[in-house]
Formats: C-alpha cells, sequence, structure tokens
C-alpha cells in the first residue's frame, strides 16, 4: 500500500494528511481537489467578509503531500483502481479517501438560479459583489449557518430577513421556548424573522432578484437572496462507481471508515455512519484520524459523535447538548433578560440526560460533560451559572467536542508535560483550538489541577509586582530597559511594561510620556485619553467632589458641540466626551486647560473620582462639609499611579447619598469628625468597605489615608484593586492598622515622604503636553498625511447624538 | 509594488508605532528595541478596528510582537500571525529604512 489518493480538499481531507504526515506515512499521498486552493478554515468562513483574507484562511499543506488543485474527479474505475479527472488525465491508487464534503441543498423553487449559497470563498464574492448594489437580502433557513449568513447581509449594509420553514429558528438545537426566546433576540438586532414560511418562488426580472413569494402569496423585497436550508453529502462519485449509499443520500461506512469496497475511504460530511451524516468539524475530524489510523495498519474505530454545539452568534449565546427530551425537564425561563435554560432527566431524576440554553450558555461548559451521568447537583442550582465552577469533572468526560479531548487527557497533559497554561494545553492535547468554546473549562481544570501558578508576572520577569516595585525602590532603578536588562529577560510586553510604568510612575512622578516611559503605556495612556471601540477616543476632564460652576459646565458643552463630541455624565460625577480622533485630543484638551480644567486620569490606573454628596451646607441632615473634604482629597491624591484604578466617596452623615462604602477609601461624617472605611468595591465583585478608623479629625484622617495608599501601592500585585488586596493581606485590618496607625513595620515615615514627594511633584499631564511640541507631534491618525482623519471613523446619529458605526 | 517614504527614521520612538496611510491603505509602522522596522496592517482583525499601530510593542519568546490596543491579542511584528489565535493573520508590508526615511511598500 504506498500510494493514496484523497478526493476533495476540505477540512476533512486536511485532517487525515496531516495525520498521515505527523505519523511518518511512508507512502505518496495526492489530495485532487476541485477548489482553486487547498483547505481552508470553512468555520470561520464569515471572517473573510471583513477583512480576514482567504490566505489567511487556508490551511498549509503538509510537506510532502502533493495536491492538485482546480481539478474534478468524474469517475472512479475500481477495477483499474484509478480516477479520473475532469481534464481526461487518470491517478492511479492504493487506497482511495472520499472527502468529498457535501454540498448546499437548494429547493427547486422557480428562480433559485438566481439565488446564492453560503459556503465556499467563491460564493462569499459573490455575494459580496451583488450586495454592493442592493437593499434588502433574504436568507433561506433560520438555523446555525443560516443566521450566521443573515448576519453577514447585514455586515454588508443590508436589511436582513430570515426565512425558516419550522415555526421558530434552529429547530435542530433549541426547542419551542428557546426558539422563541431567540427569535426576540435576534429581532432585536434589526434582522426580520419569518418562522413557519417557505418559499414558493424567487421573483426575477431581467437576470436580477426582486424578491422572494412565500407559499401565502407574500413577496419579501430582496436584491440578494441566499438558500442555506441544509446539506446533502456529496456522494455522486461514489454512486456512480456503484459504492453503497444511504437511501437519503451518504456514501456508507462502517466503523473503521471504510465504504462497501475495502480499498475506498469515506470521510467527513460526505459519509454515512452509524447511519447518521455528521455536518461538524469534530466529528469529521474524528473521522480523518481513525481513516490515517486504519491506513497505517491500525485499529480505531469511530463510534458516532457528540452532536452537541455551542455558539455565539449575532451575540447571543445559544447552545444544546445531550437529548433534546427527557422524561422529566427542569426549565428557567427569563423573557425580560433573554435567557431560556432547560434540561432534561431521566425518570429517576439522577442522570443527567441533555439541555437546552439560549441567552447564556454557561451551563453547557460546566454540565455537557456530565450527560449520561449522574447529576452533579440538584438541577435547579445547575441551571444557574456559578454552580457549574464547582464540580468535579470524570476523567472520561469529553471537555473538547471539536478535537473529541477528555478531562483525563487535559490532566494528564498538566501532570505528565508540566503544561501550566492554555496555549500549553492546546499545543499538547488540540483541545481548545478549533471553535475555542472549551477554553473556559481547560482554564478550570487547570486552576483545579493545583499546579503551582506562578506569581512571575510574564514570561519577562520572574518576579511579582511587589517584588518589583522593592527592587526599582531599593536600587534606585529609574526606566524599564535597565530594570529588564539586569532583572528579566527580552523586551517585555502588554503585562509587564505598564505594571512597570505605573511603579516608576509611582516613585518617580514624573511625566508619563517622557523619554523611554512613553513607550510602556497602554494607548489609554499613551494618548491621555480612553480609548473607544471604533479607535476614537474620550475626554474626561477632572471635576474634584463632582462640583462645577455654570461657566465650566458651558466650556464643557461648547468643547463637545464644537468638536462634535457625544456627552455623558459618567458614573463618577462628571462628563464625559466620546468619539474625539486622536489629532482633535489636544485641540480639545487646549481648550479644556485653558478654561481651567486637568486631566481626571479616566484612562489611568490612578485616582479617578472622589465623590460627594451635598453634605452640611444644604443637606438638612449633614454634620460635616463632604463637599470640600472630597475636593481636598480630590486634588491630593490627583494623578497618583497605583496597581489598580483607585476611587473615593465622601458622605455628610450615616445616610451614605456618596456611596462611600463602596470604595477604595471612603469617608463617612460623624458628629465628632470623620469615620474612614478601606477596601471597598463595586464593579464585578461588589464588596462593601471596612471601618478602619472612627472619629479621625480631618489632619489624622489625611495622613492615615497617605499611608494605607502609599502601602497598597507597594505592596499590591499587578490589577489587584484593594478590596483584593486586602482580602490576601495576612493579618487582615488588624495588621493593616498596625502598620499604618501604630508603624509596627517602622515604615510610616517612609510612605509619608513618598505621598509629600508625589503631592509637590503633581503636574498636569495635559497642560505639560501641550507645553511640548515633541510629545503633540504623536497626535495624528496618519505620520504621512497629518491632517487627514482616519477615514474608517463613521459615525450615526442616535437621540440627537453621535454614536460609531462599525464596517462590522 | 512600489516604495513611499512615511517619514523619518529618527521620528519612530523606539518600541512603538505609527500608522501611516498609503495608497488607502492603513499601514502600522513599528520600530523595535534593537532599531529594526516591520510594518503591518493597521486593521485589528478582533474587533474591526484600525488601531495595530497603537498597541505596545515588545516580545513573547524572542519574536517581536504588538498587542492590539483593544483586547490585547498578541501579533508577530515579523508574520503577522497572532500567536493567541492561531487561525487569525494580518497582511504583513515590506519596509526599509532609504536616506533617513522610513518607507514602505505596498502594491
Ligand atoms: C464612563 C463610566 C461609565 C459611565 O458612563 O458612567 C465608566 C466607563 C468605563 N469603566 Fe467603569 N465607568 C464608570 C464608572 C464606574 C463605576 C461607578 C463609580 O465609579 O462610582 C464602577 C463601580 C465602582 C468600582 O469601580 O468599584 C465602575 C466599575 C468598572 C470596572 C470594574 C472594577 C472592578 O473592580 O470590578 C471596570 C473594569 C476594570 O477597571 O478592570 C471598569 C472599566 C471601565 C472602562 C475603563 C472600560 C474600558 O476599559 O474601556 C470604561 C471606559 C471609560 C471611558 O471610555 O471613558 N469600570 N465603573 C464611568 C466613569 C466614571 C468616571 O467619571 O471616571
Ligand atoms: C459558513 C460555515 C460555517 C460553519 N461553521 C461551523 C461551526 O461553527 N462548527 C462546526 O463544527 N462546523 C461548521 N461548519 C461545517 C464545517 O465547515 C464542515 O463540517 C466541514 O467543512 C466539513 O469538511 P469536509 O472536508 O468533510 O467537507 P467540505 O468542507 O465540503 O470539503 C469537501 C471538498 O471536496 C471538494 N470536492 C467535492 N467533490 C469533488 C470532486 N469530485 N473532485 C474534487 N473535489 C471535490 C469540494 O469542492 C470541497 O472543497 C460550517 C460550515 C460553513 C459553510
Ligand atoms: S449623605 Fe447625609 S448629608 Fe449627604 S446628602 Fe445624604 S442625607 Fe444629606
Ligand atoms: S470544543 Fe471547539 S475547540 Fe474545544
Amino acid at each position: 500500500m504506498s500510494r493514496i489518493v484523497v478526493v476533495g480538499y476540505g477540512p476533512t481531507a486536511h485532517r487525515l494528511v496531516e495525520t498521515l504526515v505527523e505519523r511518518g506515512f511512508d507512502g505518496s499521498v495526492t489530495v485532487i481537489g476541485e477548489e482553486p486552493r487547498p483547505a481552508y478554515d470553512r468555520v470561520a468562513l464569515t471572517s473573510y467578509l471583513s477583512g480576514t483574507t482567504a490566505e489567511e484562511l487556508t490551511y498549509e499543506v503538509p510537506s510532502g503531500v502533493v495536491t492538485r488543485l482546480s481539478t474534478r474527479v468524474t469517475g472512479i474505475d475500481r477495477d483499474a483502481r484509478l480516477v479520473t479527472l475532469d481534464g481526461g488525465a487518470a491517478e492511479p491508487y492504493d487506497v482511495l479517501v472520499l472527502a468529498t464534503g457535501s454540498a448546499p441543498f437548494v429547493p427547486r423553487v422557480p428562480g433559485a438560479e438566481h439565488a446564492f449559497v453560503y459556503r465556499t470563498i467563491e460564493d462569499l464574492d459573490a455575494i459580496r459583489v451583488a450586495a454592493k448594489d442592493a437593499a434588502e437580502g433574504v436568507v433561506v433557513g433560520g438555523g446555525l449557518l443560516g443566521l450566521e449568513a443573515a448576519d453577514a447581509l447585514r455586515a454588508l449594509g443590508l436589511k436582513a430577513h430570515i426565512v425558516e420553514m419550522s415555526p421558530w429558528l434552529m429547530p435542530r438545537q433549541v426547542d419551542e421556548g428557546g426558539g422563541a426566546v431567540l427569535k426576540q433576540h435576534i429581532e432585536g438586532l434589526g434582522l426580520d424573522v419569518h418562522a413557519g414560511a417557505g418559499v414558493q418562488e424567487i421573483v426575477h426580472a431581467g437576470g436580477r432578484v426582486k424578491g422572494l413569494r412565500t407559499p401565502d402569496g407574500t413577496v419579501l423585497d430582496a436584491q440578494v437572496v441566499v438558500f442555506s436550508a441544509g446539506i446533502r453529502p456529496r456522494d455522486e462519485l461514489a454512486r456512480s462507481s456503484g459504492l453503497e449509499v444511504g437511501e437519503r443520500g451518504g456514501i456508507v461506512v462502517d466503523s473503521s471508515m471504510r465504504t462497501s469496497d475495502p480499498s475506498i475511504y469515506a470521510i467527513g460530511e460526505c459519509a454515512l455512519a452509524g447511519g447518521m451524516v455528521y455536518g461538524l468539524v469534530g466529528p469529521c475530524n474524528t473521522m480523518a484520524e481513525v481513516a490515517a489510523d486504519r491506513i497505517m495498519g491500525g485499529s480505531a474505530t469511530f463510534e458516532g459523535a457528540d452532536m452537541s454545539t455551542k455558539l455565539k452568534l449575532l451575540g447571543v449565546e445559544v447552545a444544546q447538548f445531550g437529548a433534546m427530551t427527557g422524561a422529566l425537564d427542569v426549565t428557567y425561563m427569563d423573557p425580560v433578560g433573554g435567557v431560556y435554560k432547560r434540561l432534561f432527566i431521566s425518570d429517576d431524576a439522577k442522570t443527567l440526560l441533555g439541555g437546552i440554553c439560549v441567552g447564556d450558555a454557561s451551563p453547557y461548559t460546566s454540565l455537557r460533560p456530565f450527560v449520561g451521568k449522574e447529576l452533579p447537583a440538584a438541577p435547579s442550582d445547575l441551571l444557574f451559572s456559578g454552580a457549574g465552577a464547582a464540580l468535579d469533572l470524570p476523567d472520561e468526560a469529553q471537555v473538547c467536542s471539536c478535537n473529541n479531548v477528555c478531562a483525563g487527557d487535559v490532566r494528564a497533559a498538566i501532570a505528565d508535560k508540566g503544561v501550566t497554561d492554555v496555549s500549553g494545553i492546546k499545543a499538547c492535547t488540540r483541545a481548545g483550538t478549533t471553535c475555542g468554546s472549551c477554553v473556559p473549562m481547560l482554564k478550570q481544570l487547570l486552576e483545579k489541577s493545583g499546579v503551582e501558578i506562578s506569581k512571575a508576572l510574564c514570561e519577562h520577569f520572574t518576579y511579582s509586582r511587589a517584588e518589583l516595585f522593592d527592587i526599582v525602590r531599593v536600587r534606585g532603578i529609574s526606566t524599564f530597559s535597565q530594570l529588564i536588562a539586569e532583572h528579566g529577560q527580552g523586551r517585555g510586553c502588554d503585562i509587564c511594561k505598564p505594571a512597570v510604568a505605573s511603579i516608576l510612575a509611582s516613585l518617580h512622578n514624573g511625566h508619563v510620556l517622557d523619554g523611554e516611559m512613553a513607550a510602556l503605556q497602554d494607548t489609554n495612556d499613551h494618548f491621555l485619553a480612553n480609548l473607544q471601540k471604533n479607535g476614537t477616543y474620550s475626554v474626561v476632564p477632572r471635576i474634584p467632589g463632582g462640583e462645577i460652576t455654570p461657566d465650566k459646565l458651558i466650556v464643557i458643552g461648547e468643547v463637545a458641540r464644537d468638536f462634535g463630541l457625544y456627552t455623558k455624565i459618567t458614573g463618577g460625577q462628571r462628563i464625559d466626551l466620546f468619539g474625539a480622533r486622536v489629532e482633535q485630543l489636544p485641540e480639545i484638551w487646549r481648550r479644556l486647560v485653558d478654561a481651567g480644567f486637568e486631566s481626571g486620569h479616566a484612562y489611568g490606573k490612578a485616582l479617578r473620582t472622589v465623590k460627594s454628596c451635598v453634605g452640611s451646607t444644604w443637606c438638612r441632615y449633614g454634620v460635616q462639609d463632604s463637599v470640600g473634604l472630597a475636593i481636598a482629597l480630590e486634588l491630593r491624591y490627583r494623578g497618583l499611579r497605583s496597581p489598580h484604578k483607585l476611587k473615593s466617596a465622601v458622605s455628610g452623615c450615616a445616610r451614605e447619598c456618596a456611596e462611600a462604602r463602596s470604595k477604595d477609601f471612603g469617608i463617612i461624617a460623624t458628629e465628632q469628625g470623620w469615620n474612614l472605611y478601606v477596601g471597598g468595591n463595586g464593579g464585578f465583585k461588589p464588596r462593601h468597605a471596612d471601618l478602619l478608623a472612627t472619629d479621625l479629625g480631618t489632619d489624622e484622617l489625611i495622613r492615615t489615608i497617605d499611608r494605607f495608599l502609599m502601602f497598597y501601592i507597594r505592596t499590591a500585585d499587578r490589577l489587584q484593586r484593594t478590596a483584593a488586596w486586602l482580602e490576601s493581606l495576612d493579618g487582615g485590618l488588624d495588621y493593616l492598622r498596625e502598620v499604618i496607625m501604630e508603624d509596627s513595620l517602622g515604615i510610616c515615615g517612609d510612605l509619608d515622604a513618598q505621598m509629600e514627594h508625589h503631592i509637590a511633584t503633581y503636574a498636569d499631564e495635559w497642560a505639560a503636553t501641550l507645553d511640548d511640541p515633541e510629545k503633540l507631534s504623536r497626535f495624528v491618525s496618519f505620520v504621512n498625511a497629518p491632517g487627514i482623519p482616519d477615514p474608517s471613523i463613521v459615525f450615526a446619529s442616535e437621540r440627537g447624538q453621535i454614536k460609531p458605526v462599525m464596517a462590522r | 509594488m512600489s516604495w513611499t517614504r512615511i517619514c523619518e527614521y529618527d521620528a519612530m520612538l523606539p518600541e512603538r508605532g505609527v500608522c501611516a496611510l498609503v495608497g488607502g491603505v492603513q499601514v502600522a509602522v513599528f520600530r523595535t528595541h534593537e532599531g529594526t522596522l516591520h510594518a503591518l496592517d493597521n486593521l485589528d482583525p478582533f474587533s474591526g478596528a484600525y488601531v495595530l499601530s497603537r498597541g505596545i510593542v515588545g516580545t513573547r519568546k524572542g519574536e517581536p510582537t504588538v498587542a492590539s490596543p483593544l483586547h490585547k491579542q498578541v501579533f508577530s511584528l515579523v508574520s503577522g500571525r497572532c500567536l493567541d489565535e492561531d487561525a487569525v493573520t494580518v497582511p504583513v508590508y515590506p519596509v526599509r529604512v532609504a536616506a533617513g526615511g522610513v518607507e514602505v511598500g505596498v502594491s
């Protein structure tokens, strides 16, 4: 057996030849494909419309494999053991593998010849051209691919309709209840769903499509129609050469992937294995691996495959695993939040049979491996996310369905090969390399495997942030280059550079764009503004304590109006101006600085805001001047760089209108003075701040906060807010009190001096930038065309203001 | 392919990028610590925004890289390959220094 010929060069053929080459097959391998290029990532096909090129999607042909592209196989002469090609040539084989895939099903309705299908790069090219002068499009078929195609039409700028025969969308993955919630999501995105409708005719005139007529006579206007109504295995070669094919199509194979002729295999979407045609890459890859093993004398078998799916389509999570019925079921439905989750359970309520999720697919990741096994917890608990994280997976539970990898395989990679991160698992097991939906699961397995998760900041430094802070401080290091040359390796990355920039800024307080510092900053710090999704920036001037004069409010309004910016009051008691292009930032700030504004550091890991309530000056309950204190604190700590952002608030009495207890440091007025709370957090994991000290006088309060902040800055991890830092501090609040109020470590003098240095050297970053032509020269969209605005930035209008429009 | 001069070599900061508009194409040009230049397409394929020139330049296992400023995916400056997502690559363009100026080649 030396000559292998593969017909069709799709992803399945690719996995076959890749496996053969990897395993050292020593015969010749020839792949004949009708498409003009080697196999490409069909799963990612849609990304072609948003700029991924054909070359990027295309797989590399494994070395030694001969390809004949743009060549169709027209027949098989089984007696002579050769295949005939459309040019008339022939190719002899010892073993033939059919990997001809499938073709989209196009119903025979009048006008169907004017419609498109959605399967190859050429199909997408054709759709793109047709979409250029079209306004509306219809996709026939509301399954997985149909929705993807409809989204693509929408991204091409068309008003898109979906026509689905079944009474609800994605009937193969979701039930009626799930379909209803899904429809709500899809319509919310501006797509029109026509469920329970068929196609009578494609209306056309003069070679141009005009619309689609449904059986009830309705005509949907459209200039582009795409069929995505299922697939048919391409078994025509097998049929014409007398191989057994299924009644409804598909080349019949046994569990070794052999057809009725033992020297011919069939794999992928063209094969009918155990009475099933599999339309997902996972099972197709497994078939390819089984065939490769058999060709090389092995005894692998294909025993069917899990058809579970999880996808995020148009931003909606949809998942289905295991069975879609069961004796018992538990359903959670939240039509307002757009969430539907249902689990199917055996009649003794012990075994998990399957599940359906729309809007929140978290049960998929945690529960799919338990299908056919005993329920790991009460069904109602399982329906809520979070419950899944604590579950212990059995070794044989499949984690990655695309590549058929079990929990045990991943554990083995961690234990035997010393893998410590997800990319290591990917390299060792292939898990997570296809659709990526199992990556959260891989992370959980890593976390629970007990591997010593290294404290190293990243591959460039083996130290934690706190250790680096001490190195920089004790050795008096002033540049990143010196630090990495002496204590690290390589040239850094997006993790260590901003972390070191923050350490250097906390210790030296120079301008964040001075010299080499500029190269360390995240784009936000680099442009002293916050990057938005379309490449524009937002501008947040500081408004200490939330207090602002009418004149300053007018200036903000005028600036926003003159530069056409979107304005919004933030949750931090100030005003955000969105949509500025880089070259506009200096002009905007010129106006703001002239009117007395300063940078609000919304972009920095630094002090954000000190919110205030109105306090004793106006409020009938107030016992202290909360606004005055908030302003004093905000001005004291403005520009202070820290491991993560810092927020504060001051309330004028115990009613707590400023929400001080949700802040990193919060102050609440008492009759005698101030109560100081630390370690509060809103956000992802809210935490109420702990009471550190009561009834402090203003001076003592400020000194305590100074030390609290400096101690945190010295010892916290990268991106660790004070809440998490306090929780991880050995000895907790009592220890903190000893260090900063009783000076148990003898460092308070040092901490105080550091804060004095910060306050004495503070300068507004924007004012300094405006005075420095060298720094200003970086604020251009194009270095070779400084006056030209970025043409990719486009806005629409909503409620009287701009909003970004993405090309996709 | 023709060469287009975009700026003085000395105007480029080490370990930062600039963006140039060349025949309608947005080209992100980076200067490494060693002084080598690399040019990638400015389009971040993950977000659809033209921002790669504004990412942090560094290295991964010795290979020079840039991290997208939007969601931090890391790309090789040499091949344009995304080192966090196998299937994704951004186009690379030829770049050179001639007479003290930076030139990119876009066909
Ligand atoms: C603008 C604003 C929303 C608004 O329109 O109101 C906002 C916007 C952003 N927030 Fe926020 N947060 C804003 C108030 C808040 C608040 C409320 C507050 O401060 O009182 C919170 C909860 C309080 C807290 O932080 O504990 C808040 C919790 C977060 C978090 C979660 C932090 C956490 O510890 O879990 C993030 C993510 C992060 O920082 O890693 C975040 C991150 C962000 C980022 C920076 C996300 C990003 O990277 O693009 C947003 C960009 C701001 C921009 O482009 O200008 N934002 N964010 C608010 C700006 C306040 C200001 O004036 O500076
Ligand atoms: C837009 C899109 C999105 C998808 N998304 C997902 C997803 O998220 N998850 C998932 O699991 N699956 C997805 N799929 C399905 C997945 O792409 C298929 O399961 C996979 O492509 C099957 O591979 P195959 O090699 O068996 O068949 P194909 O990819 O169809 O390859 C067969 C090849 O053989 C060629 N051929 C056929 N007959 C001949 C002949 N006589 N001579 C020469 N060449 C011939 C064909 O031209 C074709 O190139 C998606 C498919 C599409 C179209
Ligand atoms: S916290 Fe007290 S002082 Fe402040 S506004 Fe509320 S009630 Fe008034
Ligand atoms: S399940 Fe798709 S990559 Fe793992």
